[in-house]
């Protein structure tokens, strides 16, 4: 295809994503070099319904003509990326001079707030990750095994992990794990434990966080594995059985390399939304236990009242930094074959 | 930084009685009113009254939403901006201020603010800044059917509410009869800004933003909530306000720490459990370590108006505000009951109650220093792993000594 | 369109003719029909929990004495004088208008979808058609792009809308869901046109067809179940996103999820949680009947393009 012929099909998808997403893109990195001016402070006295006090305040007129002249802030280089709230180089020096032991450096240096959004998040990742692929697949084998009648509806129910908004699906949830709750309450029954509760240990937040993740993301795989199942070639599978394969190796030598483009596809969707797990945390109140780098930003963007955003903006660069690690070994994949191709 | 409570206002004048004058809203000249505010019922109640401010000559246009803090700087930056009144409390009128974005109110309240009380005027350096009309706090909920059958008195320190619950535990009540609002995040932090309320001591030292919590007094505030979870549910890192009520009603909790505009809801005798709603008090926060300072911050809910705004939108938006706020408003009970309006005509209910309780006890305002939306936020990251039994105090305060450290030299506070 | 179903129900007939020549083993298949059995409920269950509490009084649904009260209603019996009530209903729809926001969601959905559609065939297909090294480098890019989190780009976009007077109006949000929706738009379709076979638009161009005119007469007619599994998820996404809409709509302009949001209340206000639980059982209905509908061409669509990855 000619370069104008090509650049005319795709000139409004890019235009779109140049606009809304590259943009803001730039000037998120731009912004994580930079923080903001010295404030300059006054002292004055605030009085209010319940008396006067006498407090600090940003001089708004002093600091609008050194915005003015500098609208970025001062340049602060990556001096962002590498402080106590981020990379944290220097606490991880600090820390590695004053412990022993590894299993010690290792438990402080996971204390450090970067450190431990990071363990969560790689922790969901890898785990939810496969169990989401190997469920689906096992969903769509299933279905796909059913009369059709019934294939519709059971659709339609898998499905719903994936459609009732996660603010309601994990507030309901939230609700029925409780110790007292239906599902909660059972749990107690069925291990003869009842002070079992999963809101209360690190742990048991933990799993509850991964089962939640694969209930909501398995439906994403199992459609696309399903559609998958449709497409296999029929006669290969009949010369399979001819050959005399059980149903077993017919599944592990025809089905599952016919479906491996499609398991691949799938990863690459959900390593990058799952190393981005921030609305199950907020829905199972799991704070306490589990923090993950998008928590990060939006405790930097909207925990307070005045944002973070140099700060936010390093931990988003990080993170996407964090994805495209994870995703070299897909991306390497796709320019074999993009190679292999042209 | 040295706070002083200077005055407490008179009582009589703050939460004040006063003739009401009905009338139908009349604005004078034309304009645009543009009201941006949270999204809530007490609050509803003021903007749409407000909006009956429409006519041929003035156009009332409002947008209340949850996400209204985190786009008024951004709606306020533009000239003209994009609304005119700005509906805040204590904490999210201080990034308006740091960014110069509202306009001294003085003779706008001079020219039409007759209705309004001296308390509800906010002024900073001597300029109102801004008009409050409700106030909020933190108050200690009870049992006092409980309290009197086991023979307790009500605690007025923590020290005696630690022992209260040791008494209803031993009493084969309750096992876990304390709930305060313990889930990461704005919540913690704000009970730990409570508690080390109450020793009195600055959270900064004088005259720098550097963070002054890392004392005898941070350490002892800290052991004293975990105390607190000794009588607390194992589900305690997750106790936020809004799932109080099932614990509450279920009776798992004699206590709570509750906050003054939600009061009304567990003390209503129309609700799920009557008899529990019957016998649920409320008083002043317990103080603690002989300081006699109820652990609690006050807030006040107000409006401020932008300053990119032509006069005439100005004048408009603030008769359609001093429409709203007229005594009629708290003249219609249900409004009356949805929190402790500071409006003019309002009679004191429960929920106004505690607020006064507090104040009278000597509780401060929550601060409004532009860096302590950062302390409070690192609070609220690093306190859970102490509360748990996973780190000791001393860790956990250098842990928000240095998440605190690093946000404010970002924001430009600290060298 | 006629072609292809008749096609389809030649391949059907006799697959099942042979499919019941050699019938499964009787213990496979209760297995398989168990497991499936086994996740409907695991999938449905919470949703159909909600559904029946959706009728029930706040101290039933959410209540810690026993969860059995939200089968029961033993409170929803003491505060209304029946078992069930639509009080949650009757408050989202018509207290706090929950109406309008389900018609911001209509329009939300329907644009960006169409929208969405309309850009990914076109960017899609060219990038699946043309050669050249670059068009590696967008693909890899527009992943790059899916990777921000959403929150952080939202935050950028504030300032410059308010500026230009953008701000909080419909057309914005769906610019911007669309904008964000690419990457994956993108992935998809160029997958599913890599699958269509190029001699079909390239034999259509040797009969003297523009490009243009050869997608259009060759390549559209045979490219809509690809196009309709795509517009599922991009409608999910438009459908269910909280980040975006929450921040740049006003409140007349919201959409559902933030509206529901809205009636979960606050640390220091209370929420009307019923009502949010009403509005999310009322909303779940219309994708029942847009699933059925479509189900079988989101499956044949599948089929045919993301094989290839």
């Amino acid at each position: 295809m000619p370069h104008r012929t090509f650049s005319l099909f795709i000139l409004p998808s890019l235009l779109a994503m140049l606009l809304f997403v590259a943009l803001p893109i730039g000037s998120v990195i731009y912004q994580s070099l930079f923080i903001e001016h010295e404030q300059i402070m006054v002292e004055v006295e605030n009085c209010g319904p319940f008396g006067c006090t006498t407090e600090r305040r940003v001089d708004a007129e002093a600091m609008a003509q050194l915005r003015a002249e500098e609208p970025a802030g001062r340049w602060n280089g990556l001096g962002t990326y590498f402080n106590a709230g981020h990379l944290a180089f220097e606490r991880i020096g600090q820390i590695w001079d004053r412990t022993e032991t590894w299993g010690q450096f290792l438990d402080q240096a996971m204390n450090l707030p970067f450190y431990k959004a990071l363990g969560f998040t790689l922790a969901y990742t890898f785990i939810v990750t496969p169990f989401v692929i190997i469920l689906g697949f096992c969903i769509a084998l299933g279905v796909n095994a059913l009369p059709n009648l019934a294939k519709g509806p059971v659709i339609f129910f898998s499905l719903l992990p994936m459609i009732v908004t996660p603010l309601i699906g994990s507030l309901v949830l939230f609700w029925m794990i409780d110790s007292r709750g239906i599902i909660g309450a059972t749990l107690q029954t069925i291990f003869g434990d009842p002070t079992l509760s999963l809101k209360a240990s690190p742990t048991l937040t933990w799993v509850t966080l991964f089962v939640y993740g694969v209930w909501h993301s398995a439906p994403f795989a199992f459609v696309v594995f399903y559609a998958g199942l449709q497409g296999v070639p029929k006669d290969t599978m009949e010369s399979a059985m001819v050959d005399g394969a059980s149903r077993r190796e017919q599944v592990r030598f025809v089905v599952i390399p016919y479906l491996m483009p499609l398991v691949v596809f799938i990863a690459l969707m959900q390593l990058m939304d799952n190393f981005r797990v921030f609305e199950p945390i907020v829905g199972f109140s799991a704070e306490a236990n589990a923090t993950s780098l998008s928590y990060l930003i939006y405790s930097d963007l909207r925990g307070q009242d005045t944002p973070l955003f140099a700060s936010a903006a390093a931990t988003s660069v990080l993170t996407t930094l964090g994805v495209i690690v994870l995703l070299t070994p897909v991306l390497i994949r796709t320019w074999r074959d993009f190679n292999r191709k042209a | 930084m040295t706070k002083t409570l200077l005055a407490t206002t008179s009582l009589a004048a703050l939460f004040g009685l006063a003739g009401a004058a009905s009338a139908q809203c009349t604005i004078e000249g034309e304009g645009s009113v543009r009201i941006l505010a949270n999204d809530f019922q007490a609050l509803h109640a003021v903007v749409s009254r407000a909006t009956e401010c429409a006519s041929d000559s003035v156009e009332v246009t409002t947008n209340e939403t949850t996400e209204h803090k985190d786009i008024q700087v951004a709606a306020l930056s533009t000239d003209p901006a994009a609304y005119t009144v700005a509906v805040v409390a204590n904490g999210s009128l201080v990034p308006l201020l740091n960014e110069g974005l509202t306009r001294p109110l003085d003779d706008l309240v001079a020219q039409y603010g007759q209705n309004l009380q001296e308390s509800q005027l906010i002024r900073i350096n001597g300029e109102i800044m801004a008009i409050a009309f409700m106030a909020n706090s933190q108050m200690l909920h009870y049992r006092a059917d409980l309290l009197e059958e086991n023979g307790i008195a009500v605690p007025t320190t923590y020290e005696e509410l630690l022992e209260a619950s040791a008494a209803l535990r031993e009493a084969g009540v309750m096992e876990t009869p304390l709930y305060a609002s313990f889930l990461p995040g704005w919540d913690l932090g704000e009970e730990f800004i409570n508690m080390y309320m109450g020793s009195g001591q600055p959270f900064f030292e004088d005259g720098s933003a550097q963070v002054a919590i890392n004392n005898e007094a941070g350490i002892a505030a800290l052991e004293m909530m975990k105390a607190m979870t000794e009588y607390m549910g194992p589900d305690m890192m997750t106790y936020n306000s809004n799932e109080a009520q099932p614990y509450w009603e279920n009776e798992e909790v004699a206590f709570m720490t509750g906050w003054g505009s939600r009061t009304a809801a567990f003390i209503d005798e129309n609700g799920a459990v009557p008899e529990i709603a019957a016998a649920t008090e409320v008083v002043a926060m317990p103080s603690w370590g002989g300081n006699g300072i109820p652990a609690t911050t006050l807030w006040w809910d107000g409006f401020a108006m932008a300053k990119n705004i032509s006069e005439e939108d100005a004048a408009a938006s603030f008769q359609a505000m001093m429409y709203a706020l007229s005594p009629e408003l708290v003249a219609d009970p249900e409004v009356a009951g949805l929190a402790a309006w500071l409006v003019n005509g309002y009679e004191p209910q429960p929920a106004a109650e505690g607020v006064i309780a507090n104040m009278q006890a000597g509780a401060a305002p929550y601060p409004m220093t532009p860096y302590m939306g950062l302390l409070h936020t690192a609070l609220g990251d690093n306190l859970a792993e102490f509360l748990q039994g996973q780190e000791s105090a001393e860790e956990a305060l250098e842990d928000v000594e240095a998440a605190y450290t690093t946000a404010a030299t970002e924001a430009g506070f600290i060298q | 369109m006629t072609d292809t179903t008749a096609a389809d129900a030649k391949l059907i007939a006799p697959r099942r003719r042979r499919r019941s020549a050699t019938a499964k083993p009787l213990p496979l298949i209760a297995l398989s029909v168990g497991f499936v059995a086994l996740w409907v409920i695991a999938a449905a269950f919470p949703f159909l929990w909600t559904a029946w509490g959706s009728f029930k009084v706040e101290a039933d649904f959410f209540s810690r004495q026993n969860w059995m009260n939200a089968v029961t209603g033993v409170q929803t019996l003491r505060q209304t004088g029946e078992a069930f009530t639509m009080d949650g209903y009757e408050g989202a729809w018509i207290e706090q208008e929950f109406w309008r926001a389900v018609i911001n969601t209509a329009i939300v959905t329907f644009f960006v979808t169409t929208i969405s559609l309309t850009f990914g065939t076109l960017g899609g297909y060219a990038l699946a058609r043309s050669g050249f090294r670059y068009t590696f480098w967008i693909l890899i890019m527009a992943l790059i792009f899916r990777a921000m989190p959403h929150v952080t780009l939202v935050s950028g976009y504030l300032l410059p809308f308010f500026e230009l007077g953008i701000w909080g109006y419909l057309p914005t949000t769906i610019i911007v869901l669309v904008a964000i929706n690419q990457p994956f738009t993108l992935w998809m379709l160029h997958s599913f046109f890599l699958s269509i076979p190029k001699d079909l638009d390239e034999s259509a161009m040797v009969d003297g067809c523009t490009r243009f005119q050869a997608f259009r007469l060759a390549v559209i007619p045979v490219m809509w179940p690809g196009v309709i599994t795509t517009g599922l998820f991009s409608f999910l996404l438009a459908y269910n996103d909280f980040t975006v809409t929450s921040m740049l709509l006003t409140a007349e302009n919201q959409t559902m999820v933030p509206k529901i949001n809205s009636f979960l209340g606050s640390t220091q206000a209370e929420g009307k949680v019923m009502y949010a639980v009403a509005a999310v059982v009322s909303a779940i209905a219309p994708l029942f009947v847009l699933i059925m509908f479509f189900q079988r061409q989101i499956v044949s669509g599948l089929t045919a393009g993301a094989v290839k990855g």
